[in-house]
């Protein structure tokens, strides 16, 4: 039975919907993890100004802020899969 | 019927801004105020009092004021908290006693090493975005069992879900309730026991009668009054060393001034390469693996977590759910990325005023501190000059000047004494006491709601009396609430000593339990109940066996289990000669104190029990998956359904009488 035109429609959102949460679930293990691997070397790093040991502040801010502006990011663009696909909620 | 709505939420939004804005502002004017009584004399006790009593007072009239008799109202208010403030009431669900109290002494002893606890406290929201939240949302359900027994065919499931829920969330609570009465009775002078249960009034009287409606209204003033508590005193401090009055940026100076210092420490014989442990240098106090496990455990943790779940239940579309978790990691953060800063700068502080300095020169806040045994100099409380230095010279070969080795801090004591070290008026004490007070309230609040909400609508409603009227229900509800309270508030007066750890270890208990089956449930249509059944158990199974036996059972553990000692992150040695230890005459004594020299010291792989979750979550996904392909695959309905929870647009899928 070929699927309905209405199943493709919600396979291809859920296809793009997946495709975002596997790209935000990168970029938020490499903030929470990756980075943090790396410690020792970027530590000898010191960010001019402000005197923090660069690997320091990726953990006690840096991931902090991506996270904080990913949040904001992911909830745009997992709306904008939504409207494309006519699955938003009214406004 | 939509612009209506719109028209209704906008006028909603514009009273709430107004109600907060005065309320922040009232609470500034009645810092200032007290700040200005102090100035006139009024005695210090007194100021402690009038800061407790006067936002407690609000938070319980705040609490009556929203009372309800609706059920929708009174487990999720009414879907209609708009997501900045749920963010916001989010935040302070989300940030204990120990966020607050905790977290910033952490970090001074840990260093490096304790910034796992703020990655791990934080990146779990992206989590809860992406893989969960808005999804449960869309769902309609109350409560997190509820969308276990739907999904994987009916109460079996909802009831393996309230029993973790239940494990996770009762010790958690239990520690705020604790946290309580530490902070009341540091501050107040009460005694112990009767500050947990006048803690328990303040948390009944926001609760009881307006369920999550009142719990949200409230979280978002505690909100308020912990984070302008929390910053005030570091912001003096980062003006007045650095003139900057933004912390987080000059707090880096101060690192750079520590690690000169602890170099000069080393060189003068005031500390040795044995004792010292370098504020940035990664590794020391916890192992790559257990440093990692922690984050993640957090991590994956929080996403588990059934009370933070269900504040997104509350939004008013899946839409607004997600754009709520953006504010609530925002709320958070405010807090925990200042917590560095205040590790940093009492670091600094103590590495330069204290360790160097002859005995009989100390600062009287210090011995404050040693009067409640916080503080130790040379074996001793610091109770007075006289004490230390008798302490001091009782040690051969004692100079009379601080070393490192001689000094030892309560982590708990480092934000709480924060303003004394800035040599601030008392007020601001004062302040530092009602923001711990808040910040323990509000997610005892969130806890008990959680527990209480799946014991009345998933284990009576549901399983027990599904026929039961309105007014019944909501009248089990609350008397469950009341009584889960007093037991938790009785525990706590016993002072339990593993209180601390067991709230790291909800973090494990809810990944292992809940988190594969919620992302299973959403992302994989062919999970079957059977598989989702089989895999909670097994790695919720799994993560409490590796707790109970490690801390437990560790003779056991090592005798039939094959544990064995796990190592010092710094050295690479074991932590306990197993030999030797096995050997002795209490081995296999089980439920040991903490003092046993196996408990909570051995384990499999070195991993610290707190990361049993890394253990019981992959177990739990692979057991889903292959339980899941054996058997048949769901129901066309069921997968319409879990279609149906993926779109946003269109209506819950669980439609609850109301």
């Amino acid at each position: 039975m070929a699927p309905s035109p209405s199943q493709a429609n919600t396979d291809a959102h859920w296809q793009k919907t997946t495709r975002l949460m596997f790209i935000h679930l990168g970029v938020w293990f490499f903030f929470g993890y990756v980075i943090h691997m790396f410690v020792v070397p970027l530590n000898k790093i010191i960010i001019p100004v402000l005197g923090f040991p660069l690997g320091f502040y990726m953990a006690a801010q840096g991931s902090l802020i991506v996270f904080v502006v990913m949040l904001f990011m992911f909830a745009k663009q997992q709306d904008k899969i939504d409207r494309e696909f006519g699955m938003a909620e009214d406004d | 019927m939509a612009t209506q709505t719109t028209t209704g939420a906008d006028a909603f939004y514009k009273q709430l801004g107004r109600m907060y804005g005065t309320y922040a502002g009232g609470f500034v004017a009645f810092i200032i105020l007290l700040a200005i009584l102090e100035q006139i004399g009024v005695p210090n006790k007194i100021l402690g009092y009038l800061f407790v009593f006067f936002t407690l007072a609000v938070y319980a009239v705040i609490g009556v004021m929203t009372r309800t008799a609706q059920l929708s109202e009174y487990y999720v208010a009414g879907r209609r908290v708009p997501a900045f403030y749920n963010g916001m009431a989010t935040g302070a669900d989300w940030m204990s006693a120990a966020s607050f109290v905790g977290m910033g002494g952490s970090l001074f002893l840990l260093g490096y090493d304790g910034i796992a606890w703020v990655l791990g406290w934080t990146g779990g929201f992206v989590l809860v975005s992406i893989l969960i939240g808005p999804y449960l949302r869309k769902f309609g359900a109350y409560t997190v069992p509820d969308f276990m027994a739907f999904r994987f065919g009916g109460n079996f499931a909802r009831f393996i879900a309230v029993v973790v829920l239940v494990c996770c969330s009762f010790t958690y609570v239990t520690a705020q309730i604790y946290g309580t009465g530490l902070i009341a009775s540091r501050f107040l002078g009460m005694q112990f026991e009767v500050a947990v249960f006048a803690g328990l009034v303040g948390i009944l009287l926001c609760a009881m009668l307006g369920g999550m409606r009142a719990v949200t209204w409230t979280q978002i003033a505690q909100y308020i009054v912990l984070i302008v508590a929390y910053l005030t005193p570091i912001v003096i401090l980062s003006t007045q060393h650095y003139g900057i009055p933004i912390p987080e940026l000059t707090y880096g100076k101060a690192i750079a001034d520590i690690t000169a210092r602890e170099n000069q420490m080393l060189a003068t014989g005031l500390a040795t390469v044995a004792n010292l442990k370098p504020h940035i240098q990664p590794f020391i106090n916890y192992s790559p693996l257990n440093y990692f496990g922690i984050i993640f455990c957090m991590m994956v943790g929080t996403a588990s977590l059934p009370h933070i779940l269900m504040r997104y239940f509350t939004t008013p579309s899946v839409r607004e759910a997600r754009q709520s978790v953006g504010w609530s990691l925002l709320f958070i953060f405010l807090l925990y990325f200042s917590a560095p800063a205040y590790a940093a700068f009492s670091k600094l502080e103590v590495y330069t005023n204290i360790i160097g300095a002859n005995v009989t020169s100390l600062k009287p806040w210090i011995f404050t501190w040693g009067q409640l045994g916080l503080i130790q100099i040379c074996g001793k409380n610091a109770s007075s000059i006289a004490d230390i230095a008798a302490a001091c010279k009782a040690i051969a070969g004692h100079a009379g000047v601080v070393r490192l080795q001689d000094f030892v801090i309560n982590t708990d004591v480092i934000v709480l004494s924060t303003p004394e070290i800035a040599g601030l008026p008392y007020v601001i004490s004062g302040l530092v006491a009602a923001g711990g007070l808040a910040a323990a309230l509000s997610t005892a609040d969130g806890l008990l709601l959680a527990i209480a909400n799946a014991l009345s609508h998933d284990i009576y409603y549901k399983m027990i009396d599904p026929n039961a009227p309105t007014i019944r229900r909501l009248t089990v509800a609350r008397v469950l609430l009341f009584f889960v309270a007093v037991a938790a508030a009785a525990t706590a007066a016993t002072r339990p000593s593993d209180i601390l750890a067991m709230v790291g270890w909800a973090f494990s208990l809810a990944m292992a339990g809940n988190f594969p089956a919620l992302v299973m449930g959403v992302w994989w249509k062919r999970t079957t109940p059977a598989g989702a059944i089989t895999g909670m158990l097994a790695g919720f199974g799994l993560c409490l066996f590796y707790l109970v036996c490690t801390r437990y059972f560790p003779g056991a553990g090592v005798k039939y289990f094959g544990m064995s000692s796990l190592l010092n992150a710094a050295t690479g040695a074991p932590l306990v000669d197993i030999a030797k230890a096995m050997a002795l005459p209490n081995a296999m004594e089980n439920f040991p104190t903490l003092a046993h020299p196996m408990a909570n010291k051995v384990g499999w792989f070195d991993l610290n029990n707190i990361n049993c979750g890394l253990l019981g979550m992959p177990l739990g996904f692979l057991v889903i998956y292959v339980v899941s392909l054996l058997g048949k695959e769901p129901s066309k309905e069921m997968q319409a359904y879990v279609d149906e929870i993926r779109k946003p647009r269109g209506r819950t899928v669980l439609e609850e009488k109301t």
